[in-house]
């Protein structure tokens, strides 16, 4: 069991959520997040004074996984989270100790789904 | 007998059934101008309350999140203490029989309620005493004690708006104020460029000054730091709003169902359009970039400056002036920040007061009242008007500026060193919202 943890630009989540989907990877969370990396930031202004914003808007999406579907998941979103510029995001991928669904008390693999 | 009734019926029954209805018609005449008065004064009044709702969201989206209740609180307070204390207090200070200097009659209605007119007429300057009242809170958003501010709107609608006032307007009704009867001709203030929004512009300066900046406002250089508002669209709708009332604010301040409405709305919004190009070039050329806020309050500096002349200034006139306010209220927003180091988060000083004061001496050089045909000669130097005009507005302007700056001073100073002015710092970093009034603007989930 992983958990694949990825950071991607906001504007690419419409095809990084159809690429899971059409993976039959259907069990994922999603949040607005912001951080800061290669990419510098963007000088904005209020009023006539200069800001600089330096973190900027990423969504991160978790997504637990039995071991076969980790390969799966991780290339859908390489090939579809790409613009090939600064700031695409990284993913990561995690040992899963134990997991439960609520629900119905099962656990391991089942859990996940 | 006989040939004497056949004569009258013949000659004069006739004269007598073509007259009557021209007697009655004449009757009817008055009484409808008098219900249209009625009518376009109330209508008005109700458009020019709306401007609340356009102060507080501008107010609302140049601030940040934490501290929106408390300015929903402070503008429905403004109201509500402003209609009580106008009614009991101010009207009878600005209207009633005047020794030149504040009214002595007139407190609540005392004496004229027989009058219907002064129902309608006081209704509409209750919702002007508002106005006046709700500048300030822009200036002084963010870090004044909920109480200090409430202290501070009862003595402005109830004393400080109203005597200004009476000196400017109290012939409109009962008074009669100095201003009015200048040796060099009266002060002209149509609308009340300077009697509400120079007046509301001065004790913003004097409040905001007395308050001290927000924390983080300026670095330890004394430089100004941004402090973004947290929604700019809401501050566009305040001031679409306010531009709407401002047709009612100008056009309804004739309080007379007249023909000169419609040139009157006019010349407004061609002042209100005009600021919003001169302060969108100065922003565009001054920061690289057309600010949306700067060129939010260029709308409203041309339509401050247009008040006072938007019944004796020509539409191009209207367009110089209100184009000249533009530019002047972004200068004016740097210079209050960055030289006399004074926190103004929504730039109500720079709008009400400097454009105030920009737009009552512009009466002095535009007036135009000779093309216009509404009266025989011109009074505005740049028409033929002589210096005469330009004088007696420099008196008003500096009239103004020394009761509200005095009487700004004497009240933030009093409130300052009782009751105090200000929250505490932990309150400001928290925000007023939670500290001052235990809830949140905006709920989430929790």
């Amino acid at each position: 069991m992983k958990l694949v943890i990825a950071y991607i630009k906001p504007d690419k989540l419409g095809v990084v959520k159809q690429a899971l989907y059409d993976n039959s990877i259907k069990r994922f969370s999603v949040s607005d997040v912001y951080g800061h990396s290669d990419e510098d930031g963007i000088a904005e202004s209020y009023r006539g004074i200069e800001i600089q914003v330096d973190l900027i808007n990423k969504i991160k999406i978790e997504i637990a996984l039995n071991d076969e579907f980790v390969e799966v998941a991780v290339n859908a979103i390489l090939e579809a989270g790409k613009s090939g510029q600064l700031g695409d995001g990284k993913i990561f991928v995690l040992p899963i100790e134990q997991a439960y669904r609520i629900r119905s008390r099962q656990s391991g693999k089942d859990a996940i789904g | 007998m006989t040939n004497k009734f056949t004569y009258w019926l013949r000659n004069f029954l006739p004269l007598l059934f073509f007259l009557l209805p021209q007697i009655a018609q004449s009757a009817d005449d008055v009484a409808s101008q008098t219900n249209l008065n009625v009518v376009w004064t109330c209508l008005a009044a109700f458009i020019v309350f709306f401007m609340q709702a356009g102060f507080a969201t501008v107010e609302i989206g140049l601030t940040r999140a934490k501290n929106a209740v408390n300015i929903v609180m402070k503008n429905l307070m403004d109201f509500s203490i402003g209609s009580l204390t106008f009614y009991l207090l101010g009207f009878g200070l600005m209207f009633g029989k005047s020794n030149g200097f504040f009214g002595t009659t007139h407190f609540y209605l005392s004496g004229t309620t027989g009058e219907h007119w002064n129902y309608t007429f006081i209704i509409f300057q209750t919702v002007f005493a508002a106005t006046s009242a709700t500048i300030v809170s822009g200036a002084m958003a963010e870090r004044t004690k909920f109480v200090a501010y409430l202290i501070y709107s009862f003595f402005i609608s109830a004393i400080i708006y109203p005597v200004f006032g009476s000196w400017a307007w109290g012939s409109l009704l009962d008074g009669k104020g100095w201003l009015e009867t200048l040796p060099t001709g009266a002060f002209c203030d149509f609308a009340g460029s300077t009697v509400v929004h120079s007046i509301g512009g001065w004790l913003a300066l004097t409040g905001a000054y007395f308050l001290g900046p927000r924390k983080g406002k300026f670095d330890i250089n004394g430089n100004p730091r941004a402090i973004p508002g947290h929604n700019i669209v809401l501050a566009a709708i305040g001031v679409f709003i306010l531009w709407f009332g401002w047709f009612a604010f100008n056009a309804g301040s004739t309080t007379v169902g007249t023909a000169s409405i419609g040139r009157i709305a006019f010349v407004t919004n061609l002042g209100g359009a005009a600021g919003s190009l001169g302060a969108m070039f100065t922003a565009w050329i001054l920061f690289k970039k057309p600010d949306a806020s700067m060129t939010l309050n260029g709308v409203l500096a041309g339509l401050v400056s247009v008040t006072a002349g938007c019944n004796s200034i020509t539409p191009n006139g209207a367009l110089i002036i209100g184009f000249l306010a533009g530019i002047f209220v972004v200068l004016s927003v740097i210079a209050i920040e960055k030289y006399l180091k004074i926190d103004d988060p929504v730039g109500a000083v720079s709008v009400h007061g400097v454009c105030g004061i920009w737009g009552t001496l512009a009466c002095g050089l535009f007036n135009a009242e000779g093309a216009l045909g509404i009266a025989e000669h011109s009074t505005g130097l740049f028409y033929g008007g002589g210096i005469n005009q330009l004088i007696s507005q420099v008196i008003g302007a500096s009239a103004a500026f020394a009761w509200g700056i005095g009487m700004g001073g004497l009240l933030f100073i009093t409130i300052k060193h009782s009751i105090g002015l200000r929250v505490t710092e932990h309150e400001e970093y928290v925000g007023l919202d939670i500290e001052e009034h235990g809830m949140e603007a905006y709920y989430t989930t929790k």
